[in-house]
C-alpha cells in the first residue's frame, strides 16, 4: 500500500539530549494495549513529559515552546530497548518526520524507515554541532535532503552526509513499502520451499 | 575460501532473493506472535484482503498483558481484555494455532517455543518481541521484529532485512560458586555496554557457555539484545539434543535421528572469520548486579556504584540523570542497601531451572518482612512442573507469592506494578526507568541473588548465606 513520499525536510527541531533513549521511555508499556496505530503521539516521553499528577513538566524539550518543528535530535543509541514500533508510531504520530542521532539501535532503526519516519545518522562531533545550534537559536533551522543523503545546518552551512541503503531509499522516495515487494516474489517464495522440502 | 561462521550457515541457507545494495529476503521457519504487537499487523492483512501465508509456521500465545492471578476469570482490565481477545479472534480467522489463558500450554511466548520443541536448531524465528533472542540458544536465528515486519511475515512467511556482522564472544574457564548464567550475560554487557553490540550477530563459545544448560544458555542468549546486538547464539550439541529429545512438536523415533545429523553440521569453521571478537575469563565473573538505567550499568554484586570520573565525559549528563532516578549516588556501596521487593520471572529467569534455585536456596528460610517477593513462572508447564516437583510448597513457605504465567513485572503492562520509588530486584532483563512501573527502581540480577535478597531484605552476597 502506498505511503506519503519522503519530501526534502527544511524545519526546526526539537532537542532531546539524553543518551541511551529507551523505547520504554519513547513509549512506556502501559500505552501499549490499543490495537490500532492511532493516537500514540499523546504519550510520546509520557514520564518525561508529565509527571505523576499529569501536570507536563515545563522543562522538557516536547513542553517547551521555544522548541518545534519536523526534526527530533537526541543522543547516542537511540531507540534502544524492545522491538515495539510503537515508539516509531509514536515519533510520527507526534509529527515528526526525521530523528537524527549518533547511533541507532537496529530494530528501531527498522521500525522508523517502515514507517516513513527518517533515521539520520551522524558522528557524535556532528551531533554536538547540531545540539549547539540549536542552544544558540531554537529555531535554528535544518535541511534534510534524502535524495543527496545529507544533513545540513542551515546557519553555519555546515553538512554532513548520512547513510541508508539503495532499496530503503527508493521505498521512502517513492512511498512504497517492504510488503507489496514481498507480495511480488509469491512465486520465488513458493520455490524456495518447494526446494527445501 | 574461508569458512562460514554458524550464523552465515543458517542465514545463507534461507535467503530466497538478495536485494543488491539493500536487504535480503529470508524466509522465516517459525513466527511467533503474542497480542501486544500483533493486532495491527492483522489488520493491515485484512486491509490488504490477505490471508497467513503458512499458518503450520506459526504459534499464538497472550503474555505481556495477562493478569497473574484470577487467569480463569475475564480479564478485568478492559483494554487488555480486548487486545487478548482481539489475538484470539484473529487467530481464529486465520486459522492460526493459539496457546489461550488456561490452555495448558499459555506462557511467555520465549519460554513456551522451546519447552515445545518448536524451537529447533537451524531454524530462522522470529517474533514481534525484542527477547527472540532467547531463541538462539539452540543454535538458531532467532531476532525481534516489529509490527510492520510482524504483518510481511504473516503474509509472505518472508523478512526484509540487512544481515548483521558477526561478533564472537568467548568465554574460557569454570564458573566459581554462586555465578550463574545471568551472571555472565550481565558481565558482558557492564564491560561492552548498552550498544557495544549494535549492528553484530552474536555467537557464545567457549566452555563456560558449553558448560550452562539450556535454560542457562537461553538466559544469556535472551540478553544479547541488552547489549544491543540483533540475536546471539550458541552451537547445538548433546546438552540441545537431550533437551529437545522427546518435546511435544520435536522430530520423533527415526526423524529425530535424522535431525540430530543435520544438526550436528551448524558449528562454525574452524577458519570461519568474524567482524569482532573478544574473550573473556569465567574466572573474572562474580555475582552481578545493576544499579542504573540501561543493562550496561552493573556491577558485582559487591562492588561500589561508579564515580563520576569513570564516566566518559559525553555519558556524564545520562549517568547523573540515571542515578538520580535510581536514589544512588556516586561511588556509593551497595551491599547492605535496603530492598522492597523481589521478582522472580520473566522470559530470562522464569523457566524451571530458576524456580528450582531460588526454592533450593531459601529452603527452610523465610523471606524477609520488608520484602515483598512475587514468583511468576514463565509458562502453565513451569508452573504445573513447579508443583509436582514441590517447589510451590517451598516457596509459599518462605513467604513468596506464587502468581500465574505471564511477563508479569518485567514490564509491567497488567496490575503487577513495583510502586513508585520502591527498590525491586529483578531477574528480567531491563532496568529501564519505569520499566517495572512508573518511578520503579530496579536492579537485576540473578535468581540465586534474587533470592539471597528475598531472605535478607537488603542487597547482598548470595555466597556469604
Ligand atoms: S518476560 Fe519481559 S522481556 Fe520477556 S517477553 Fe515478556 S515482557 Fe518481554
Amino acid at each position: 500500500m502506498a505511503r506519503e513520499k519522503f519530501q526534502k525536510v527544511h524545519s526546526s527541531a526539537v532537542p532531546v539530549h539524553i543518551e541511551n533513549v529507551d523505547t520504554d521511555q519513547i513509549i512506556p508499556a502501559r500505552f501499549l494495549k490499543a490495537t490500532t496505530r492511532d493516537g500514540f503521539g499523546e504519550n510520546l516521553f509520557r514520564d518525561w513529559r508529565y509527571d505523576g499528577n499529569n501536570q507536563p513538566i515545563a522543562d522538557f524539550a516536547l513542553n517547551n515552546p521555544i522548541y518545534s518543528g519536523d526534526i527530533l535530535v537526541s543522543g547516542k543509541n537511540f531507540g534502544c530497548g524492545s522491538s515495539r514500533e510503537h515508539a516509531a508510531w509514536a515519533i510520527t504520530d507526534f509529527g515528526f518526520k526525521v530523528v537524527v542521532s549518533s547511533f541507532f539501535a537496529d530494530i528501531f532503526k527498522n521500525n522508523a524507515l517502515n514507517n516513513g519516519l527518517l533515521p539520520v545518522q551522524v558522528s557524535d562531533a556532528f551531533l554536538a554541532q547540531i545540539f549547539e545550534a540549536i542552544e544558540a537559536d531554537s529555531k535554528a533551522t535544518f535541511t534534510v535532503d534524502l535524495q543527496a543523503q545529507t544533513f545540513t545546518i542551515d546557519a553555519t552551512g555546515a553538512s554532513a552526509s548520512f547513510e541508508i541503503n539503495t532499496y530503503k531509499k527508493e521505498c521512502m522516495l517513492n512511498g512504497y513499502d517492504d510488503i507489496d515487494y514481498l507480495l511480488s516474489l509469491k512465486d520465488k517464495i513458493e520455490e524456495f520451499e518447494k526446494k527445501r522440502a | 575460501m574461508a569458512g562460514k561462521t554458524l550464523f552465515d550457515k543458517i542465514w545463507d541457507a534461507h535467503v530466497v532473493e538478495q536485494i543488491e545494495d539493500g536487504p535480503s529476503v529470508v524466509y522465516i521457519d517459525q513466527h511467533l506472535i503474542h497480542e501486544v504487537t500483533s493486532p495491527q499487523a492483522f489488520a493491515g492483512l485484512d486491509a490488504r484482503g490477505l490471508k497467513v501465508l503458512r499458518t503450520n509456521r506459526t504459534v499464538a500465545t497472550p503474555d505481556h498483558n495477562v493478569p497473574t492471578i484470577d487467569q480463569d476469570k475475564p480479564i478485568r482490565d478492559d483494554l487488555s481484555r480486548f487486545q487478548v481477545d482481539k489475538l484470539t479472534e484473529n487467530c481464529e480467522r486465520h486459522g492460526v494455532t493459539l496457546y489461550g489463558l488456561n490452555h495448558p500450554y499459555q506462557g511467555i511466548v520465549h519460554v513456551v517455543g522451546p519447552q515445545l520443541g518448536i524451537t529447533q536448531p537451524g531454524m530462522t524465528i522470529v517474533c514481534g518481541d525484542s527477547h527472540t533472542s532467547t531463541h538462539g540458544a539452540f543454535g538458531s536465528v532467532a531476532f525481534g521484529i516489529g509490527t510492520s515486519e510482524v504483518e510481511m511475515v504473516l503474509a509472505t512467511q518472508c523478512l526484509m532485512q540487512s544481515k548483521a556482522k558477526r561478533m564472537r564472544i568467548t568465554v574460557d574457564g569454570e564458573l566459581g560458586p554462586g555465578v550463574g548464567a545471568k551472571d555472565i550475560i550481565l558481565y558482558i554487557i557492564a564491560q561492552i555496554t548498552a550498544s557495544g553490540g549494535t549492528g553484530y550477530f552474536v555467537e557464545y563459545a567457549g566452555s563456560a557457555f558449553r558448560n550452562l544448560s539450556m535454560e542457562g544458555r537461553m538466559t544469556v542468549c535472551n540478553m544479547s539484545i541488552e547489549m544491543g546486538a540483533r540475536g546471539g547464539l550458541i552451537a547445538p550439541d548433546e546438552t540441545t539434543f537431550e533437551y529437545i529429545r522427546g518435546r511435544e512438536f520435536a522430530p520423533k523415533g527415526a526423524d529425530f535421528d535424522a535431525a540430530v545429523a543435520k544438526w550436528r553440521e551448524l558449528y562454525t569453521d574452524a577458519d570461519a572469520v568474524f567482524d569482532a571478537e573478544l574473550h573473556f575469563d569465567a574466572a573474572d565473573i562474580e555475582p552481578m548486579i545493576t544499579y542504573g538505567t540501561n543493562p550496561g550499568m552493573g556491577v558485582k554484586v559487591t562492588g561500589n556504584v561508579p564515580n563520576l570520573s569513570d564516566i566518559e565525559e559525553s555519558g556524564r549528563t545520562s549517568f547523573s540523570k540515571s542515578l538520580e532516578y535510581m536514589g544512588l549516588v556516586p561511588g556509593e556501596l551497595l551491599l547492605g542497601k535496603q530492598v522492597d521487593y523481589v521478582f522472580v520471572g520473566s522470559c530470562t529467569n522464569g523457566r524451571i531451572e530458576d524456580l528450582r534455585a531460588v526454592a533450593q536456596f531459601v529452603k527452610g528460610k523465610k523471606k524477609a518482612d520488608n520484602i515483598t517477593a512475587w514468583i511468576v513462572p514463565g509458562s502453565k508447564q513451569v508452573e504445573k512442573q513447579a508443583q509436582e516437583e514441590g517447589l510451590v510448597a517451598i516457596l509459599e513457605e518462605a513467604g513468596f507469592m506464587l502468581r500465574q504465567p505471564g511477563c508479569s513485572a518485567c514490564l509491567a503492562m497488567n496490575e503487577d506494578k513495583i510502586p513508585k520509588g520502591k527498590y525491586a530486584v529483578s531477574t528480567s532483563n531491563r532496568n529501564f526507568e519505569g520499566r517495572q512501573g512508573p518511578g520503579a527502581r530496579t536492579m537485576l540480577a540473578s535468581p540465586i541473588t534474587a533470592a539471597a535478597v528475598a531472605v535478607t531484605g537488603k542487597i547482598v552476597d548470595p555466597r556469604d548465606l
